[in-house]
């Protein structure tokens, strides 16, 4: 690719005390793709994320993002460079209606009593949630509903729309299909599909193939820690995947 | 993309029904409240006026002053109150503390106007005092609360220990007398005065010149207290409701991670709320100065658990979240009335206890229903 990448890591270290949950791992991640970011349980795909997403700081290795080295101390660095990450638990507060979610902390005011003192324009705000709800073609049925009243895979996009608000540069999504049916299962995806369209690179971290396969361009497998494969979805299966999964195959290990 | 539009045009068909009925529980667990405190006046007015022989009207305009003048310490308690338990928190020092307030402006007062100071300067300042002895534990509850991550029923358990200590120590554990009149003018009189019988009027701000019986026949309509709480109210349910310090309250008290990361100041607010609370209870503090023209340490300690109760009732959640101003007025209303109901049949006034008691319990029962059912709906 000619392109330059938008996020790049290199050689990323993290150790706990003795032990090393993510070992000299490296990837890019272009304009407009989507990477699959797979791995058995304590491969290192929460650490390594965390890493870049600013929660925890790596021991060694750089990140740039946009061309530049960055070093994120804090989670809100992050966020406000553009590295959006969706965690499970969506961060959204749910006894408050989708327009004050997605403005929570940023909320709109206007001047109200004649000017007196400033309220929440929540017209201005519900309005603005519309408008980037329906560029993700998700429909709510009344935005004055509370976020609980809502399904799974609404709120997955709403936490999404919330990004994709504030300019998100980057989407990091962890595990976004998990504890859903299988019919928000698939607007989630059609959701990655929708910010790829728009020219917002994702990474899916997962542990359900078929939702790699089905939206990914490339994978990246990790195991115990280390980056034993990368490659493009269209030229690899599930059961090769698995393998790398499970430790079986391993491109970095000199071929016996 | 032909899956995802199978799928969008799938959905909407059972959600959309299963919304409807939630939305209805929704809005029946709010107004049952507001069914209830109609009822309950409905029973009074009916059964006081059998019991008496149509002599006594339960909602005649004195006895609905009398309710209004019962009710503003608890209700005013019960507003900082309403932000508190809404952000997941709670604020046991507001009873002791509405009791500091009281000592400090009387003692205030007491001294300024001893001095020689005009007495409207001295009650003035003397409110001005016992609002800010009032904010003192308030700010520090909020500070540890924040900064110490100590929970709040510890914090404010103990400050309001502590509140008590300071408040007997500065009244030497008695009532702090001798204040000028105008302290119990602004306590007792009113806005409006109306008279009754023949020769009668309305008369506004300015209190008719009678005298023998037609003084029997003068009631006082929205007395100063309850006007000053009138608009405390009004700006609690302002604030709570149409700006941006209410928002971050709701917040914190739906999903306090997510606030935070969001960048809502979360342990600014808080000390804000929690002095907020001490706030309205110096208010009600200073009030009880006014009204009863002496400052007391106990004035608050009764009030406490009622103002609480008032909030609960009122469909504030005690996890924080959910509760609106308008609901704690109903819930202060709905305890005045009973007692004051309870008093005009005659009954043992310990039963006010049981039945307070009972409308609490019964007040969480609905709400935990009201989870209940729509959790069901939503696992199916």
């Amino acid at each position: 690719m000619a392109v330059e990448p938008i996020l790049s890591v290199k050689n990323i270290v993290k150790r706990f005390g003795g032990l090393t949950a993510v070992n000299r791992v490296s990837m890019d991640l272009y304009p407009g793709e989507v990477v699959g970011l797979v791995g058995d349980n304590a491969a290192g795909k929460s650490t390594l994320i965390k890493c870049i997403s600013g929660v925890y700081q790596k021991d060694e290795g750089e990140i740039y993002f946009m061309g530049r080295r960055v070093e994120y101390s804090r989670p809100i660095e992050a966020r406000e460079a553009g590295i959006e990450t969706i965690y499970q638990d969506l961060a959204l507060a749910g006894n408050l209606n989708v327009g004050a979610n997605i403005f929570l902390g940023r909320e709109v005011l206007k001047r109200s009593l004649c000017g007196l003192v400033r309220t929440l324009d929540d017209a201005h705000m519900q309005a603005e949630s519309k408008k980037v709800l329906d560029e993700l073609e998700i429909h709510i049925p009344d935005y004055r509903q509370q976020i609980e009243t809502l399904s799974g895979g609404q709120r997955q996009a709403v936490a999404i729309a919330r990004a994709l608000y504030w300019q998100a540069r980057v989407m990091i999504m962890d595990e976004p299909t998990n504890n859903l049916g299988v019919v928000e299962q698939r607007k989630v995806l059609g959701l990655i599909r929708k910010l790829r369209e728009q020219g917002v690179p994702v990474i899916l971290i997962t542990h359900t193939l078929p939702d790699v396969f089905a939206v990914t361009d490339r994978i990246v497998v990790l195991h115990r820690g280390r980056k034993v494969a990368e490659k493009k979805t269209s030229e690899t299966d599930s059961q090769e995947i698995v393998q790398y999964m499970v430790g079986a195959l391993d491109d970095t290990r000199p071929a016996a | 993309m032909t899956l995802d539009s199978q799928a969008e045009a799938a959905a909407p068909v059972p959600i959309g029904r299963r919304w409807g009925r939630k939305q209805i529980i929704l809005t029946l667990s709010r107004v049952w409240a507001w069914v209830f405190l109609v009822g309950l006046i409905a029973f009074f007015t009916i059964s006081v006026s059998i019991t008496s022989g149509g002599v006594v009207n339960f909602l005649s305009l004195r006895n609905s002053q009398n309710i209004l003048m019962a009710i503003t310490p608890v209700l005013l308690m019960g507003l900082g109150q309403t932000f508190v338990i809404i952000s997941a928190g709670i604020d046991l020092s507001v009873g002791w503390v509405m009791g500091l307030a009281s000592v400090v402006s009387a003692l205030v007062i007491r001294d300024l106007f001893a001095g020689g100071m005009a007495q409207e300067i001295a009650i003035i300042i003397g409110f001005a005092a016992g609002l800010l002895a009032a904010a003192v534990p308030g700010v520090l509850n909020g500070l540890i609360i924040a900064r110490l991550k100590v929970p709040p029923f510890i914090v404010t358990l103990g400050m309001s220990f502590i509140a008590r200590g300071v408040a007997f120590l500065l009244s030497g554990g008695n009532v702090v007398g001798n204040q000028p009149p105008g302290v119990r003018s602004f306590g007792n009189e009113a806005m409006l005065y109306v008279v009754s019988g023949e020769g009668g009027g309305i008369y506004f701000l300015q209190r008719p010149d009678v005298t023998g019986e037609a003084l029997r026949q003068l009631d006082r309509v929205f007395q100063w207290p309850v006007v000053v709480t009138a608009i405390a109210v009004a700006i609690a349910a302002f604030v709570l409701h149409r700006m941006r310090f209410g928002r971050h309250t709701y917040a914190i008290g739906g999903n306090r991670e997510a606030a935070v990361r969001a960048g809502v100041p979360v342990d600014r607010h808080t000390v804000m709320l929690y002095t907020l609370s001490a706030l309205t209870a110096g208010l009600a503090g200073v009030l009880h100065t006014a009204r009863f023209s002496g400052g007391s340490s106990i004035a608050g300690d009764p009030l406490l658990l009622s103002s609480i109760a008032a909030v609960v009732i009122g469909g504030v959640s005690l996890f924080g979240g959910y509760g609106s101003v308008m609901g704690t007025v109903i819930g202060a209303l709905i305890i005045a009335v009973l007692i004051t109901g309870l008093v005009m049949l005659n009954v043992e006034p310990f039963w006010q206890f049981i039945v307070v008691g009972i409308v609490v319990i019964l007040a969480v029962l609905i709400d935990q229903a009201r989870d209940l059912i729509i959790g069901r709906m939503e696992s199916e």
